[in-house]
């Protein structure tokens, strides 16, 4: 027993994150340093930092043609990639049901998200005229002038090495290979080294390379010159969703400015440690003895659960805290069960050691029927929020579900390791301490008091 | 060793009432659905300038070519504004170029005009096509939560006989729980206009869930007794169980209902109905383990009704030989 102690002090404290207890974050998290914490530690949502949420619906015109789910997946791409380039971190785009798109973007308003999403992104090639001014390139197919843009490429461009350098090697479609043919042929009668035999590529207006062409393109060629292989992937990633390949219907946005967000983490930190102090205060004050170790065992619970949170990371939102307030109300719960049985056991005139371990033993059952109880709504709860990228009422169970299963977890080895260990202290022996004193066992139907008066 | 299971009727019709007030306000009322449900565009602006009357604002929103937009107080010189769906969302077409200025600007530049300077809190707006998939959803979700665990407790108590008996009293008091949640909000839907949201419905499925876990800890107790004796009076292994999860039942619900009450006080007010569903539910959810899901189950076991039916019948054919 005092092997299994010690093992489960073992197991139990490398857990308890150490490293964020005295330095970083708990200091900074009592509310006083909100800016330093979110930073440090907490991944927060939309609604606790500000920023905008966008639901993006595919709007297909009437005689699209392609394959809606993969115009859809490359969209998604198309949108990470402008997202990020406007250099906002930590945004969230996911695929939700029913041909839809979710983005968070934290940190910006939903206007400013909105021309970032539906920014032009054109993929255009470029030369130089006469005067060396960058112009469209552009061929005359069917008397008609048109410019080669994205649009002309098939999206199967792959990255190559080549020499020492690296290249995005494409396909053009039939439009694209009689503009390509006229194109590189005029920029052939230039000499090497003239800018006019450069042929551009530019994305959104900005430069993405820049080569010279060295023989007639038709059907295939290659965008030469790139540094890296990386660099290279990334271009043929580009190219091969270089404009969105299927317009998008925004049908749901919301935006929360940042003070507002700003506003309900201060006073969500601070109805949370007042809620735990009231807890505590209650614990002790009904349960004495049992109820400081189960104000421990919550302090342990907490910062367990809020390391889970910190590495998986979790994004925390208003609706995730309120969900980690009830799974500590639950993690409670579980002590209670614990301490309920172990008095019952005490008043029947156990020692404390074997009143501990069939006070665990009975109250198991119930926890984990109830605990399994709550993980099913967590699972429908997560499914439902998956069906509209709906991030509140994801956040929602899957904190509750981390706050269930590790409040199983601290119930029943936190706690008891914490019993076991003033097992051989004078404590143990007061019945005043357990509030274990004033009643003999509580009447139950005879037939089971006999029974387990023979157990 | 309390006895709760011969005074079953009288929680049962306790709970009853509570019931059939939530089941007319419901009727009477209906529950308000926010945007999620209906399609439109929400907005909570604070006036920073000088302070702006109710009044004030709607007469402004009528000006802007919003008369059907509905203005709530929230608070600091800050209103919340509900209108039908604004133009904000022009189709993000491949070619499409900036995007044009949507409503939402327009509207807060005629407010400016009007007030001065301002700051929008936040905006949200929803599609029809999207509000009406989420109340589907929404619905389903219920559902299926309530069928999950219904089957997970009939597989829980399986070495019971009748186990599934256990599992439909867990639900009928989880619906009863939901029932008065959703009847105290179409009441607060109608005098403070509060708006049933996405939030609401994780709310009520929290309180489902809670609702359950309280109940399955008295029948984890029923369930141990009966295993362990199969020959004590049913009523008296409820009573017994009921005793002895009592302490646990108040003291767990204070424990819930502290850290809520101490949220409803600092917390934000963003989140003020979600906790406000929280803490009634839970509430509900505490008396329904003991003063429904038990006392039916007792009913169940002892044909209540079916007993009450041959009352009646037996009352009737007496009248009937009267008569005769």
């Amino acid at each position: 027993m005092v092997a299994l102690t010690t093992f489960s002090i073992i197991v139990v404290w490398p857990s308890t994150p150490s490293r964020y207890l005295p330095g970083d974050f708990w200091p900074a998290g009592r509310g006083i340093k909100i800016g330093n914490w979110e930073r440090e530690t907490m991944r927060l949502g939309l609604d606790l930092r500000g920023g905008a949420y966008l639901v993006l619906e595919a709007d297909p015109p009437p005689d699209y043609q392609g394959d809606i789910d993969q115009a859809l997946e490359s969209a998604k791409q198309v949108v990470e990639r402008r997202v990020n380039a406007f250099g906002v971190s930590e945004a969230e785009i996911t695929r939700a049901s029913g041909n839809r798109l979710s983005v968070q973007v934290p940190g910006i308003s939903l206007t400013e998200a909105q021309d970032l999403i539906g920014k032009t992104a054109a993929l255009e090639f470029m030369v130089y005229d006469d005067q060396y001014n960058l112009v469209p390139a552009t061929g005359v197919v069917n008397g008609q002038t048109l410019q080669m843009t994205g649009a002309y490429l098939k999206n199967n461009t792959y990255p190559s090495r080549l020499g020492t350098t690296f290249a995005v090697n494409f396909e053009t479609t039939g439009v694209g290979a009689q503009l390509m043919e006229q194109i590189t042929t005029r920029a052939l009668q230039y000499p090497p080294g003239d800018p006019r035999r450069l042929l551009v590529v530019m994305l959104d207006g900005q430069v993405l390379s820049e080569a010279e062409v060295q023989a007639v393109i038709r059907d295939a060629g290659q965008i030469t010159g790139q540094p890296t292989f990386s660099a290279a992937s990334t271009l043929s990633k580009q190219l091969n969703s270089g404009a969105l390949p299927i317009p998008l219907r925004t049908v749901q946005a919301s935006e929360v400015s940042a003070t507002l967000g700003e506003d309900s983490v201060l006073a969500s930190v601070k109805a949370g440690l007042v809620g735990m102090a009231a807890v505590m205060i209650f614990m002790v004050l009904y349960y004495r003895l049992p109820g400081v170790l189960a104000s421990a065992a919550l302090v342990v619970y907490t910062s367990v659960v809020l390391m889970i949170f910190k590495l998986v990371p979790v994004t925390l939102t208003l609706s995730g805290i309120a969900a980690f307030v009830l799974s500590v109300g639950m993690a409670v719960d579980a002590n209670v069960l614990i301490f309920e049985r172990l008095k019952e056991e005490l008043r029947r005139g156990r020692t404390l050691n074997a009143a501990i371990d069939i006070g665990f033993r009975r109250a198991w059952l119930s926890i984990r029927d109830s605990n399994v109880s709550t993980l099913i709504t967590c699972v429908i709860l997560y499914w439902f929020g998956d069906q509209f990228g709906a991030a509140l009422v994801k956040g929602f169970a899957l904190t509750l579900a981390i706050g269930v299963l590790v409040s199983m977890f601290s119930a029943i080895t936190v706690t008891r390791t914490f019993l076991k260990m003033i097992l051989g202290t004078p404590m143990a022996k007061s019945a005043f301490l357990f509030n274990a004193s004033e009643r003999p066992a509580q009447e139950r139907p005879r037939r089971r008091m006999a029974e387990a008066a023979g157990e | 060793m309390l006895d709760f299971a011969g005074k079953r009727w009288w929680y049962l019709g306790f709970s009853g009432v509570f019931f059939v007030a939530a089941l007319a306000a419901l009727a009477i009322w209906g529950l308000k659905p926010g945007i999620e449900f209906t399609s439109g565009s929400t907005f909570t602006v604070q006036f920073l300038e000088r302070p702006v009357s109710q009044a004030e604002l709607r007469q402004a929103m009528r000006e802007l070519g919003h008369p059907e937009a509905r203005v709530q107080a929230s608070g600091d010189n800050t209103y919340i504004v509900r209108t039908s769906e604004l133009e904000n969302a022009p189709s993000l077409t491949a070619g499409a170029g900036p995007v044009p200025p949507g409503e939402i600007d327009d509207i807060e530049r005629g407010l400016q005009e009007r007030f001065g300077a301002l700051q929008r809190k936040d905006f949200a707006t929803v599609s029809g096509a999207v509000s009406a998939e989420i109340a589907r959803y929404a619905t389903l979700a219920v559902i299926a939560a309530a069928a999950a665990i219904l089957v997970y407790i009939w597989l829980a108590f399986r070495q019971l006989p009748k186990p599934w008996r256990y599992g439909a009293c867990a639900v009928i008091a989880l619906v009863h729980d939901a029932v008065i949640v959703m009847g105290l909000f179409a009441i607060l839907g109608e005098f403070r206009g509060v708006e049933v949201d996405t939030a609401f419905i994780t709310a009520i499925l929290t309180v489902i869930g809670f609702s359950v876990h309280d109940t399955i800890v008295v029948f984890d107790r029923i369930r141990e007794m009966v295993t362990h004796d199969p020959y004590v009076p049913f009523e008296e292994a409820v009573n017994a169980s009921l005793t002895e999860t009592l302490a646990r039942s108040i003291n767990t619900s204070l424990v819930v209902v502290l850290t809520i009450v101490a949220m409803l006080l600092i917390g934000g007010e963003t989140i003020r109905n979600f906790l406000l569903v929280l803490l009634v539910g839970i509430v509900a959810g505490t008396y329904s383990s003991i003063g429904v899901a038990s006392q039916v189950l007792v009913a169940w076991e002892n044909r209540d009704l079916a007993r009450f039916w041959r009352k009646i019948r037996g009352q009737q054919e007496l009248a009937a030989a009267e008569a005769a």
